[in-house]
């Protein structure tokens, strides 16, 4: 906490015994590996389909086994994670806009069952007509499912999630492409699969500044993305990052061993990023200076009137009214 | 509740804009669209915290009557407050602030006289002060603010949470899977999963006494009137007089807390008045509905989704094969 808690003189931001106003999430770790593994399956989808329609058969076939394994894991984990894992049905009793849960359980569904058919029509041959549904479809419903995470996070109280609304999505959609370009330098032969390198260099050069950039624009709360758990998983990211975008730079054409170290590598800076930006949420929630700081500023600006009043509406006080001692009704 | 119908919401709406006191209009046309016959005046809380003595009856009141398992976590040291803070299991919270005031940079000798003389002692007011240094007490008791503009009701993905025929915010403990949505979307940080049980729970003011005509429990435990309950359109009124009574008794820094529809979640259903500003209750002092920004925040992940098909596109077409 940057400032001492408890009340002292005026300027100094004042708490509640340091006590936290608001709750940590109580979300485990099943949602971080989560927001990797949809991400994944995701962005495995839209490169899948794409990559047929250039007819790039085999590299096709293989990440649409990406985008199966990704899309399998991710209800499971999404399901471990609930306090009542058998009502998970009862997320799809409605669809919500303002609940970007709601949304993404839907999304889920959708990619899960078309990316299912995709996935047997690409490696069968079965069911021609369906799959020619199903792939398109996929890759479609792949494209909200790795961003809506994002909009999920920044759709709370917890300011680091919440202050940054526009670049959030965005590292959620590097780090979509960057699994999904792991996975295919990984799953292919060296140098077999040139798009899907692109991807992955593309993604590893831009996941870094758009991260920078982030918590340039956050300010104050960006605080949290350099602190604890958060800064450390941020630095495994880079370093993870950094190592699988060099490897496969440099000798991703001539070794397959050096393709599949790579593309584990990026996965794992693609997980880390999401991590680092899941711990931050926890300690940006934890410290109420965090909180009363920022909107004790914004209230002083005049931006916004804030949630108290010191003038009474009344003219003059009518103690028959006001009086705690007279009763109701 | 999603509501019976959106033309049912826009005709609400509507009703409300022609109707001269606003937001707590919404909800009770809205009531009247989904409930019907069985939609009730929108009613809630006043806390008057210049009158709380920090007995706790409200705290366990609460507890007999809900059912509440225990919650005990230690002493703090936290003045008398060994409760922390509303969570699952908490779900009115009294907080006690110990605040030194040095007399010596007043010109009057002793806070207790200014008050007496003032006339805050006869408004009732249940701060003092005494020593050198001048200990002044605040205690409030705090409770799920049942906000017209709810975050945890919107983010909520199954409907568990739902605005009740009072226009309260209530946990449908049947349906909620515990998915923890609404902890980090409230502002105040109520709602909470219990461990054991998976669900997460809150106040409900009191659902099933007010079906009965009955108090909340709490309100009629609270033996100093410090919790008023009743419909919130009276409330608000009584609150404006007692904010003018304190004001005149030379409570400076007496203010309401969530009284007005232009804040940031759009009024409370349970409101405050405090004697210090809301963060020295731990409460924020400029609470916001997220969900006010969710346009905002789905068009950055839309753009974000487009831009990722971009991408995948320029890596596929963009080069040799």
């Amino acid at each position: 906490m940057s400032e001492a808690p408890g009340q002292g003189p005026s300027g100094e931001t004042r708490s509640y015994h340091g006590q936290p106003i608001l709750k940590e999430p109580v979300w485990k770790w099943e949602i971080p590996v989560y927001f990797f593994t949809g991400g994944l399956a995701g962005g495995c989808a839209g490169l899948a389909y794409l990559s047929e329609l250039r007819g790039e058969r085999e590299l096709s076939r293989r990440i649409w086994l990406g985008a199966l394994a990704g899309i399998t894991v991710s209800p499971m984990l999404l399901i471990s994670d609930l306090g009542r894992p058998a009502r998970f049905l009862n997320m799809l009793r409605m669809f919500k806009v303002t609940s970007p849960m709601s949304v993404g359980s839907w999304t889920l569904t959708v990619c899960g069952a078309s990316t299912a058919l995709a996935a047997v029509n690409a490696w069968t041959g079965r069911f021609p007509r369906t799959g020619a549904v199903a792939k398109p479809l996929a890759a479609a419903s792949g494209l909200p499912l790795s961003t809506y995470t994002a909009a999920l996070l920044a759709n709370t109280a917890v300011p680091v999630w919440h202050e940054s609304p526009e670049l959030l999505p965005f590292i959620f959609a590097s780090g979509a492409a960057l699994s999904a370009g792991a996975i295919g330098v990984a799953a292919m032969p060296p140098g077999h699969a040139p798009a899907a390198r692109r991807l992955a260099l593309g993604a590893a050069a831009l996941e870094g500044p758009l991260m920078e950039l982030m918590v340039h624009r956050l300010g104050r709360y960006g605080k949290a993305l350099r602190a604890g758990k958060s800064a450390k998983l941020a630095n495994v990211s880079r370093a993870c990052i950094a190592g699988g975008a060099t490897l496969l730079y440099t000798r991703g054409k001539s070794s397959r061993l050096a393709s599949v170290a790579s593309g584990v590598l990026l996965c794992g800076g693609a997980m880390a990023t999401r991590w680092s930006l899941f711990e931050a949420g926890f300690i940006s929630a934890s410290d109420p200076g965090n909180i009363v700081g920022p909107q004790r500023a914004v209230i002083r600006s005049g931006a916004r009137r804030g949630g108290a009043r010191h003038e009474a509406r009344v003219g003059a006080a009518d103690p028959r009214i006001g009086s705690p001692a007279t009763t109701l009704g | 509740m999603s509501g019976r119908s959106d033309s049912g919401l826009r005709h609400a709406i509507r009703e409300s804009r022609s109707s001269e006191s606003g937001v707590i209009e919404v909800l009770q046309v809205r009531a009247r669209s989904t409930y019907g016959d069985e939609a009730h005046p929108r009613m809630g809380f006043f806390t008057d915290t210049s009158v709380c003595i920090g007995c706790k009856a409200c705290e366990v009141a609460c507890k007999e009557w809900n059912q509440i398992p225990m919650s005990i976590k230690g002493f703090t040291g936290n003045s008398l407050d060994n409760t922390i803070a509303l969570g699952a299991n908490t779900w009115r919270h009294v907080a006690f602030v110990e605040q030194k005031v040095p007399l010596d940079a007043r010109e009057d000798p002793s806070l207790v006289e200014i008050a007496a003389r003032n006339g805050a002692v006869d408004a009732g007011v249940q701060t003092y002060q005494e020593g050198p240094d001048g200990l002044r007490w605040l205690m409030a008791s705090d409770v799920c603010k049942h906000c017209t503009k709810a975050a945890c009701l919107e983010v909520c993905p199954t409907g568990a949470l739902f605005r009740t025929e009072f226009g309260t915010v209530v946990v449908q403990q049947d349906i909620c899977n515990g998915c923890g949505y609404c902890v980090p979307a409230c502002p105040f940080g109520v709602l909470d999963r219990r461990e054991d049980d998976g669900r997460v729970w809150k106040c409900t003011l009191c659902y099933d006494r007010l079906k009965d005509d009955k108090e909340p429990a709490c309100a009629q435990a609270c033996p100093t009137n410090s919790i008023q309950f009743g419909e919130l359109s009276e409330l608000r009124d009584r609150a404006e007089h007692r904010l003018a009574q304190l004001q005149d008794a030379g409570q400076e820094n007496a203010q309401l807390y969530l009284a007005d529809e232009e804040d940031g979640i759009g009024g409370a259903g349970a409101f405050f008045l405090l004697l210090d500003d809301p963060e020295v209750y731990g409460l924020p002092p400029d609470p916001v509905d997220t969900v006010r920004d969710v346009g905002e925040i789905w068009a950055g992940a839309a753009l974000a989704a487009v831009a990722l098909a971009a991408g995948l596109a320029a890596a596929v077409f963009g080069g040799r094969r």
